[in-house]
């Protein structure tokens, strides 16, 4: 085995997991129940996998290119925001009032919101 | 802190100056016999070394690439499960961090966390409001990997 096959076989193996787990985020979207649980498939594995795709990218790219300083910093600004994307999205979910799904266990949220609903409503 | 790594930057520049050459190689000695320098005066600083912190910053990187892992792990075994058994809910968790920042940090590192996603925080900054996929085998799992971050953050923050 050369060094180009290990090469190639590093970059299959990125890639390959990485479209696995956009597959994942894809089938969790459809089967889970309510738009919480939604967002943990999507804001996790969502983002592990665009970052080994373009892990792969990087590796595949470097023997003829160097590094490419660009997919580095797409690399980066996916891990910040994506984490962020998802806590926005469910937190206006919330506050615009989508219900959890019924076999939720608790909801330790819902006085507080409803308590500054109350105190915003009063002062109108 | 900042101060301490302008220092050492300052002496890699003497170095250089010292050397007359002006390419990357010189630069990276200079720098570290900088380093050198400044453990060796360290008890003038008043806080603790930069290089100390440096180490805290790597040790939270390594984790929070840990987490992400772990965490797509759980989804993937949620997700491709026969039967759905999830037991999802909202639970509060105290928090101990004070800096915006260090909160900001600590919810992303939350929402990488299996199983968790951070809801909202409440007006004061003391109280996180976290859906759970599974409430009731991983509450207590949680809070205990939720004191290693917390302690992970303060030790860079400190």
């Amino acid at each position: 085995m050369n060094e180009n096959e290990i090469i190639n076989t590093i970059v299959a193996i990125l890639v390959l997991s990485g479209t696995f787990l956009s597959l994942v985020t894809t089938i969790g979207l459809f089967r889970l129940p309510d738009i919480y649980s939604r967002a943990h498939a999507a804001s996790k594995s969502a983002t592990l996998g665009v970052m080994l795709i373009l892990l792969g990218a990087l590796v595949y790219f470097y023997q003829d290119h160097g590094l490419d300083a660009r997919l580095i910093l797409g690399i980066l600004f996916v891990f910040i925001t994506s984490p962020v994307a998802g806590h926005l999205i469910s937190r206006s979910a919330y506050y615009s009032g989508v219900q959890l799904w019924e076999h939720s266990v608790q909801d330790e949220l819902k006085p507080v919101v409803e308590k500054k609903k109350k105190a915003a409503a009063e002062a109108e | 802190m900042a101060f301490q790594l302008l220092l050492n930057l300052i002496l890699t520049f003497v170095w250089m100056f010292l050397y007359s050459s002006w390419d990357l190689p010189t630069f990276i000695i200079g720098f570290l016999v900088g380093m050198l320098i400044l453990i060796i005066v360290r008890r003038f600083f008043p806080g603790p070394l930069y290089v100390q912190k440096l180490y805290a910053v790597l040790k939270l990187t390594f984790i929070f690439l840990k987490e992400l892992v772990m965490s797509n792990m759980t989804v993937i075994k949620q997700v491709l499960q026969p039967k759905l058994s999830i037991k999802p809910g909202i639970f509060a968790l105290q928090t101990e961090l004070k800096a915006d920042w260090e909160i900001t940090l600590l919810s992303s590192l939350i929402t990488l966390t299996p199983g968790t996603l951070v809801v909202d925080v409440s007006d004061d900054q003391r109280t996180l409001y976290i859906h759970a996929m599974n409430i009731d085998d991983i509450d207590e799992a949680i809070s205990s990997i939720k004191n290693s971050f917390e302690k992970a953050i303060m030790e860079v923050s400190s």
